[in-house]
């Protein structure tokens, strides 16, 4: 452990430990896209913001769960945040982290005139992970994201925002890259890979947990 | 919107302002979850124009007039009518005629915000011929909420959202019936609000004052850590009769409290539990 730590120190390299991805219209190919790719056996939970109805089922839950082996869940109250696990945010609920291993549900009133709003997600993000944070921000027809990007930035997070000419809705990614100079801009297919290049450059601090 | 890094509360803070608060007030939010709290003062920085959190607590220190807002602000106040219609409609169908043959119907709103949820039940109620042998109570910790729910006065612009909830919860008659509209504003008919008993109760430190057949509390332990979750569960096990009903938020749960084990869930999903031990 001590050896491992040194190592860390020297290649300058910081383990990540949560992916969060924000996703308005025109998000979802992309978020199936992505999910697709993520890799299993590394220290980071992934999370799934996206703006949608509130229609009482589980679709996008399901959807997702067509394209991983890994662990899909839908958040509910005092979800803890276990590796190697995709959590979607619920509708109608803004989704904070409460610490480094729970998250916490808050139905306050709307921000951005989104409830998930993806600027919530990242402030608290920002504030319990800092520089274990990865972010990403897809397409949309609105604001969102781009102060919370900004947050995430300034806590030493790394943020990647999908390429607007990509983008079915260029609005919420154009604002994230206009107003901070973001870490990545990628289209669609280049943003897993990115991402899992990112997490398994990481020497592992632990072994992943057993099911 | 935002706040500069530099401003923005830490858990030092944060830990202050509690003391203060209790010490000052009596209002003790040391059991609530720590990122809504955050998140709740930083926007009521951002609001009230504080350039630092020094000058916030010098506020709540030295104004008690100031400290209500403070209340208002840290306890969250949104809700609608019919809100999730879904649970709405199953409560409508298969909640509301198991208490049909009781003479006399009390329901329990806990930490009901503006009343909203109230007056939706209250319409329910009437519309199974009930309302007439039924009492509601709703509470809240925040005053100027309770004041609201007497008033039963919305604004117009909502009511729109809250007839298309009404008619997805299985309503079935004329939404606008129910309501007087005056300029911006639509007031819920007396005849509703005449069924309401609308009182502060601060769940984290008032006892249980009645018996109830059904107890809704929706949204409220979210913001709650688990220690408080278990006792204003065992709070509501108290108040609640023999084969009662608890109604909780779509993603609140009573798996891991100690109450669990007296109670059976209704529906596969719904999170509606009843009361059988």
């Amino acid at each position: 452990m001590g050896a491992e730590r040194k190592d860390l120190a020297k290649d300058n390299v910081k383990p990540y430990r949560l992916v969060v991805i924000g996703g308005s219209a025109g998000s979802l190919e992309t978020i199936l896209q992505i999910v697709g790719s993520l890799p299993a056996g590394t220290d980071a939970s992934y999370v799934i913001v996206v703006h949608r109805k509130n229609t009482g089922d589980s679709i996008l839950t399901e959807l997702l769960s067509g394209r991983t082996d890994l662990r899909v869940r839908e958040i509910e109250d005092k979800e803890p945040i276990i590796p190697g696990t995709v959590y979607v945010a619920p509708p109608d609920y803004h989704l904070l982290v409460e610490n480094e291993n729970e998250f916490s549900l808050d139905s306050s009133e709307k921000v951005q005139f989104s409830r998930p709003s993806i600027d919530v997600t990242f402030e608290s993000v920002a504030l319990a992970f800092g520089p274990a944070a990865i972010v990403v921000l897809l397409s949309g027809a609105n604001a969102d994201g781009a102060d919370g990007i900004i947050r995430v930035m300034e806590a030493g997070g790394y943020s990647i925002v999908q390429d607007p000419q990509t983008a079915d809705m260029a609005m919420m990614p154009k604002q994230a890259i206009d107003r901070s100079e973001v870490n990545a801009v990628l289209s669609p297919s280049e943003i897993g890979p990115h991402i899992r290049s990112l997490l398994t450059r990481t020497p592992r601090l632990k072994s992943p947990p057993e099911e | 919107m935002g706040l500069p890094a530099s401003a923005i509360l830490n858990d030092d803070d944060l830990d202050l302002l509690l003391s203060e608060s209790f010490r000052l007030y009596g209002y003790d939010f040391t059991n609530y979850t720590r990122a809504s709290l955050k998140r709740r003062i930083n926007r009521l920085m951002i609001i009230d124009r504080f350039p630092s959190f020094a000058e916030l607590l010098h506020r709540v220190k030295h104004d008690p007039h100031y400290w209500s807002r403070v209340v208002e602000e840290l306890t969250v106040n949104v809700t609608e009518m019919f809100r999730d219609p879904q649970s709405f409609r199953i409560i409508r169908e298969t909640i509301i005629p198991l208490l049909a043959p009781h003479p006399f119907i009390r329901i329990w709103h806990a930490g009901c915000a503006s009343g909203e949820e109230v007056y939706s039940m209250a319409i329910m109620l009437e519309e199974a011929g009930l309302l007439h042998k039924s009492l509601l109570y709703a509470t809240d910790l925040n005053p100027a909420a309770v004041d609201n729910v007497r008033r039963g006065i919305f604004p117009i612009s909502l009511m729109k959202q809250y007839s298309e909830n009404y008619l997805l919860s299985g309503g079935k008659k004329d939404f606008s019936s129910y309501y007087t509209a005056k300029y911006d504003w639509a007031k819920l008919d007396e005849r509703f609000t005449a069924k309401m008993i609308a009182a502060t109760h601060n769940l984290v430190s008032d006892k249980s004052f009645n018996e109830f057949h059904l107890v809704i509390c929706r949204n409220v332990l979210i913001y709650f850590d688990k220690d408080l979750q278990d006792k204003v569960l065992s709070l509501f096990d108290d108040s609640l009769v023999s084969q009662g009903f608890l109604i909780l938020g779509s993603k609140e749960n009573i798996r891991y409290s100690s109450i669990a084990i007296k109670y059976t869930q209704w529906a596969q999903k719904e999170k509606i539990w009843q009361k059988t031990m």
